[in-house]
């Protein structure tokens, strides 16, 4: 909403504040003040001249010679404008004059004719040509005839570019705001003075409108109150100055007296109006009525609209002739030869208004407010107002009363408030006399008994209805600022992670600690992306990925089930920018359903996963360069599981799974159950996401932290000495590793502690097909000191199992 | 004898002086200290000698013997740190050549800032809550006082995924789930951190998915001064101690009296500058009491409990705090903006 502080002033002393102290007051006690723009730049030198001769240019086709009277003398204009005529008052910029964009109009000779100064555009003033009135769009203004405006009289106040306009932000609960009246009420309570109402008396002829037109309503809960005036003999053409300024600062376009007039009444009081040409109208009666399927009205704009049965129109008793709230139509429109006016002011239902107004695309400054409901009481009244608008501006005749169905029924609302419950909810230390002054100077009536204030709500603050929301009224004028800081008393909480929020954080800190930084990629994905690589431990025959009902975009359409195709893609991102080293992590969940069509919300799981490409560790002068491999990514996943002491829990196993490297990924186990997968990008989805080399993992991360016991352990630190003794074991290529440790460690239960792979050998020396492991084993009795013929002994019963177990031998 | 003892001496400790590596030293103490060495000989000719002169030789013998000892093991001492020295010499190194590399991992941005947002009000005596992010629509609307076809629906347009079941717009359900769960009961104080989802095309300032930090506060004597010091707390923690807030109308229907927060802006100390538009103030979050509708709604009695709730949001704070222009940066992953907020 734009509110011109010129027309404001009209209704609202402002006490001589400037326009900033008035926004920054505003927007402290109730409406946002989103902009305080001046309207135009106050010129100097620009003064009303009049034309006393208009002659062509001697040397120029095109131009004009005119002689300007501007009060203390007389100049002579060269003037290209093809509207400029003997007899005309123009805003003339004298010489010394300095328009926008710092133009300076000097005396200058013009195809060898003197020319002291400029007559003006509206456009040369700095006004926006989409306010600018069709009449002066090519040429210079023109001042109306009835303009109170002497020669030589500075100009700028009649253009009214010495206006600010301040632009405020309406909350959708401030619609009383959507009127110069409403915005008048609320700066007046905030300066503690008076709104003075516009003149609603009208001058009226004998002759009855009911004569002229009848009223009849279809339906009455969708348009409780229409009424229709009859306006005879108006002469349409521009309306007032002063009037055209003020829409023009609101930002609406002038057009003629008899739409400017509605319009001006629209802002004013916030009540849309309709004017419809009376002899154009096709009868004499109003009928209002919700549409007939498939009905149809060509509107203003030229549009042919189809309409259904939750639009209500008006019509002739035929046809339609305007859309409720939303627009008029074509065949009725106002126009330069119209001379009767049939006026229409009503209310109708905001739901019915919005329903019509989006299904037909059309959000007009009627339908907006229709929509939040005007105030009931300023129907007629506005109706009034525009009719006496009408005869002073448009010389019409304005017949006897109002022609209406009036079925709407509105009382002022009651809301009974106390002053001990409102200090308690506000936590402050008012007292009744404080809730008195409030109340008055918002110019809400009460009763009061003691502390308890019964408050009559004026039906323009339609907003307000419950306790509640006089806690927000008096609590705003009494001054948020005022308002005391306070602790929150109650009983004290202890506050806190829960066991899973601390064990995420746990985690974070852990892979940024080993050199992984953390991604964010969104939720919505592709289609296809939604059923990639998903992890062995999520997917099922039946999963479907979750769809959005109305996607904006293919890209973000399908929730996701890894978070992996989202990673490589950010992964690519960096690598098509010249960033090859990529470790990333990421936490988030996933959305799993197995429904086509969800009946209830999918199972959020939250997930780890990540993707790490290109170096690892780089030192170059140093000879040392390692590329990310397999075990670098398992090393850090190892690491994590042991963070969480579940180390021992774990198992890898070999597996083949979709959109991975077939020989290089595993599947993570927990006590035997798949929580999630590691390995190496399949080649063929490297080359499409142009990645070379790249490892990407995926974990459950709720069955991991379900697995964490909750007991904090200490195993004490043995007193007796451990014994160490390395083995190599020859095996076949195919024994895994991880198989050939289960079984030394099972065998050598209860005294060996530890067996860690030191050395992987196959070539030379060996025999085909064969490879060496060599553990490192330490062997342990926390009790005692072993002896060399223990040790001895459970060495042997190893040697047995894996021989038995892989057939590996002792290395020679 | 003494002269004989006298020459020794003098022969022996030039030949110290002379040494210049451990091994000749060794060699004159074998050659002179030496159970075959020539001051054992002496010794063992002062058998000739007058009784009385006996021990005044003996003691002279000793001292010869002692005072070589001593130069050489001085000698050989200095020669052990000259050797030591040059080795530590021949082993310096370039100490400006790079070192290895630290691993550099490290949080995101968004992770970073709302860890701290939520240790702060840990401080305060709150819980993190969580809720899912497929949401129900009555919790998501109308747990929260917005039925179906109201118009407030229109301000934050929606994913839906059926008719009841949505991408959630905002953290508040969490809310409404918590209440549900205290069963009108007892104080509710959490915060709830959070992805929210929004029908919006992504550009400078408008992200699909975005995060939200919402909290909540009900009991039975919470009053909107509570509101206004723990909001003043979390800012001077959040933004420093100098900056002031203000609290001015606002509307959400979840809340009545609805505010939006301001802190004071540090660009110019609320002269009015380029970032505050000129007004001195910056908007940060919006906040309010909770509507008794949503109370009731929840199983608490409004006329018993009162509560406050606020919210904020992430990215418009990282925005501000560091300056950053377009709100993609925060889900595009280009390790040239990750690895800026690793040390933040
Ligand atoms: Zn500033």
């Amino acid at each position: 909403m734009f509110v011109s502080l010129n027309w404001l002033k009209q209704y609202v002393d402002l006490q001589g504040l400037t326009p900033e102290d008035l926004a920054e007051k505003i927007t402290k006690t109730g409406i946002e003040v989103e902009g305080v723009e001046p309207f135009g730049e106050p010129i100097e030198h620009l003064v009303v001249g009049y034309v006393k001769e208009c002659a062509q240019h001697p040397n120029a086709d095109k131009l004009n010679l005119c002689q300007v009277d501007v009060g203390d003398e007389t100049l002579q204009i060269v003037c290209g404008a093809p509207n400029v005529a003997q007899g005309q008052k123009v805003a003339v910029a004298k010489p010394g004059a300095v328009l926008p964009g710092n133009f300076k109009i000097k005396k200058a000779k013009l195809r060898g004719e003197e020319s002291s100064g400029m007559i003006c555009s509206l456009q040369e003033l700095g006004i926006d040509s989409k306010y600018v009135p069709k009449e002066y769009e090519d040429g210079i203004f023109v001042f109306p005839e009835d303009t109170d405006a002497e020669v030589g009289a500075d100009a700028t106040s009649l253009l009214n570019l010495d206006d600010v306009i301040l632009e405020l932000g309406l909350t959708p609960n401030r619609s009383d705001a959507l009127s110069m009246l409403g915005v008048a009420y609320e700066v007046a309570a905030m300066l503690d003075t008076d709104v003075k109402l516009p003149n609603e008396d009208v001058q009226i002829t004998d002759q009855k409108a009911s004569e002229e037109v009848s009223v009849k309503v279809d339906a009455t809960d969708l348009n409780p109150y229409y009424g229709a005036m009859v306006i005879r003999n108006i002469e349409v053409g521009p309306s007032p100055l002063w009037m055209r300024n003020r829409l023009v600062a609101s930002g609406i376009r002038p057009i003629n007296n008899v739409v400017d007039i509605t319009n001006y009444v629209l802002l004013e009081y916030g009540q849309p109006l309709h004017a419809f040409d009376y002899d154009r109208f096709g009868s004499k009666e109003v009928v209002v009525r919700r549409a007939q399927e498939g009905e149809t009205i060509k509107t203003l704009d030229d549009e042919e609209r189809t309409l259904s049965s939750d639009h209500l129109v008006i019509t002739n008793g035929k046809d339609p002739v305007a859309i409720a709230g939303v627009m008029g139509g074509a065949d009725s429109e106002v126009h330069e030869g119209t001379t009767s006016v049939l006026l229409e002011a009503a209310y109708f239902d905001p739901q019915t208004v919005r329903k019509a107004s989006k299904d037909h695309g059309l959000r007009s400054e009627s339908s907006v407010r229709f929509e939040k409901a005007v105030d009931p009481d300023r129907v007629k009244r506005a109706g009034l107002r525009a009719a006496q608008l009408l005869s002073q501006y448009a010389n019409g005749e304005v017949l006897e009363g109002v022609v209406d169905h009036d079925e709407l029924s509105y009382e002022e609302a009651v809301v009974t408030i106390t002053t001990s419950r409102m200090n308690h909810v506000l936590g402050t230390n008012m007292t009744d006399e404080h809730i008195q002054d409030i109340l008055r100077k918002l110019g809400f009536s009460y009763n009061q008994n003691g502390e308890e204030f019964e408050v009559s709500i004026p039906t323009r603050r339609g907003d307000i209805t419950i306790f509640e929301d006089m806690v927000e009224e008096i609590g705003r004028m009494y001054g948020y600022d005022d308002i005391p800081f306070t602790m929150p008393g109650g009983e004290g909480n202890a506050g806190g992670l829960t066991k899973h929020q601390s064990l995420r954080r746990k985690v974070r800190h852990y892979l940024e600690g080993a050199g992984l930084s953390e991604a964010i990629t969104y939720s919505l994905t592709t289609e296809e992306r939604a059923q990639m690589l998903i992890s062995p431990d999520v997917k099922t025959e039946d999963l479907r990925p979750v769809h959005l009902a109305m996607p904006m975009s293919e890209e973000h359409s399908h929730l996701r089930l890894s978070m992996v195709p989202e990673l490589l893609a950010s992964a690519s991102y960096n690598i098509a920018r010249k960033q090859q080293d990529v470790a990333f992590y990421e936490i988030g969940s996933i959305y799993v359903s197995e429904e086509s069509i969800l009946t209830k919300q999918p199972n959020e799981e939250e997930r780890l996963s990540g993707v790490l490409t290109g170096s690892w560790v780089s030192h170059p002068w140093q000879q040392e360069k390692k590329n990310v491999d397999f075990y670098v990514l398992k090393g850090i996943l190892e690491g994590l599981f042991d963070l969480l002491d579940l180390e021992s829990e774990i198992t890898y196993k070999q597996a083949k799974v979709e959109g991975m490297h077939p020989g290089r990924t595993a599947i993570i186990e927990l006590n035997g159950k798949a929580i999630g997968h590691l390995g190496q990008l399949h080649p063929a989805l490297q080359k499409e996401y142009d990645l070379k080399e790249t490892y990407v993992y995926d974990v459950d991360l709720e069955a991991l932290f379900a697995a964490v016991s909750d007991e904090e352990s200490y195993t004490p630190i043995p007193r007796h000495p451990s014994v160490s003794r390395d083995i190599a074991l020859v095996v076949d290529n195919d024994v895994k590793a991880g198989d050939l440790r289960k079984s030394i460690l099972e065998a050598g239960q209860p005294l060996v502690q530890h067996a860690l792979v030191f050395d992987l050998y196959q070539g030379e020396h060996l025999p085909e097909g064969k490879k060496s492991l060599a553990f490192s084993l330490r062997y342990l009795d926390p009790t005692r000191t072993l002896t060399d013929e223990e040790v001895e002994e459970a060495h042997n019963a190893i040697l047995e199992k894996v021989k038995a177990d892989y057939n590996a031998e002792l290395r020679g | 004898m003494q002269e004989r003892l006298q020459e020794l001496k003098a022969d022996a400790l030039k030949q110290v002086e002379e040494a210049n590596e451990v091994k000749a030293l060794q060699d004159v103490k074998v050659q002179y200290l030496g159970k075959k060495g020539p001051i054992t000989e002496v010794l063992k000719g002062m058998g000739k000698l007058p009784k009385e002169e006996r021990p005044v030789i003996g003691q002279l013998a000793n001292d010869v013997r002692e005072e070589i000892a001593t130069a050489i093991e001085t000698k050989k001492q200095k020669l052990e740190n000259e050797a030591l020295e040059k080795q530590l010499e021949e082993e310096t190194i370039d100490v400006t050549l790079p070192g290895r590399p630290a691993p550099t991992g490290g949080p995101h941005l968004l992770t970073n800032l709302i860890e701290e947002i939520e240790d702060l009000f840990i401080g305060m005596g709150f819980e993190v809550a969580e809720g899912p992010e497929v949401e129900a629509d009555y919790y998501n609307f109308e747990a929260l006082n917005l039925p179906k076809g109201h118009p407030a629906r229109d301000m934050q347009d929606s994913f839906y995924i059926t008719e009841e079941i949505l991408m959630r717009t905002h953290t508040s359900p969490v809310q409404a789930r918590t209440m549900e769960k205290h069963e009108g009961k007892g104080p509710v104080k959490i915060i709830c951190p959070g992805k929210v989802y929004r029908r919006d095309t992504d550009d400078a300032t408008h992200s699909h998915q975005f995060t939200q930090i919402e909290g909540l506060l009900v009991d039975k004597h919470v009053r909107m001064s509570d509101l206004k010091g723990v909001l003043n707390a979390f800012a001077k923690q959040m933004f420093g101690e100098e900056r002031e807030i203000r609290l001015r109308p606002s509307f959400f229907p979840f809340t009545e009296p609805s505010v939006e927060m301001d802190i004071s802006c540090k660009m110019c100390g609320g002269e009015g500058c380029s970032v505050c538009k000129g007004t001195g103030w910056i908007e940060i979050l919006g906040a309010g009491m909770v509507h008794p509708n949503v109370l009731e709604m929840a199983g608490y009695d409004p006329k018993e409990y009162t509560g406050f709730a606020f919210g904020m949001g992430p990215e418009r704070i990282a925005m501000l705090k560091y300056g950053i222009d377009d709100i993609r940066h925060f889900y595009t992953n280009d390790v040239r903006f990750l690895n800026q907020f690793h040390k933040a």
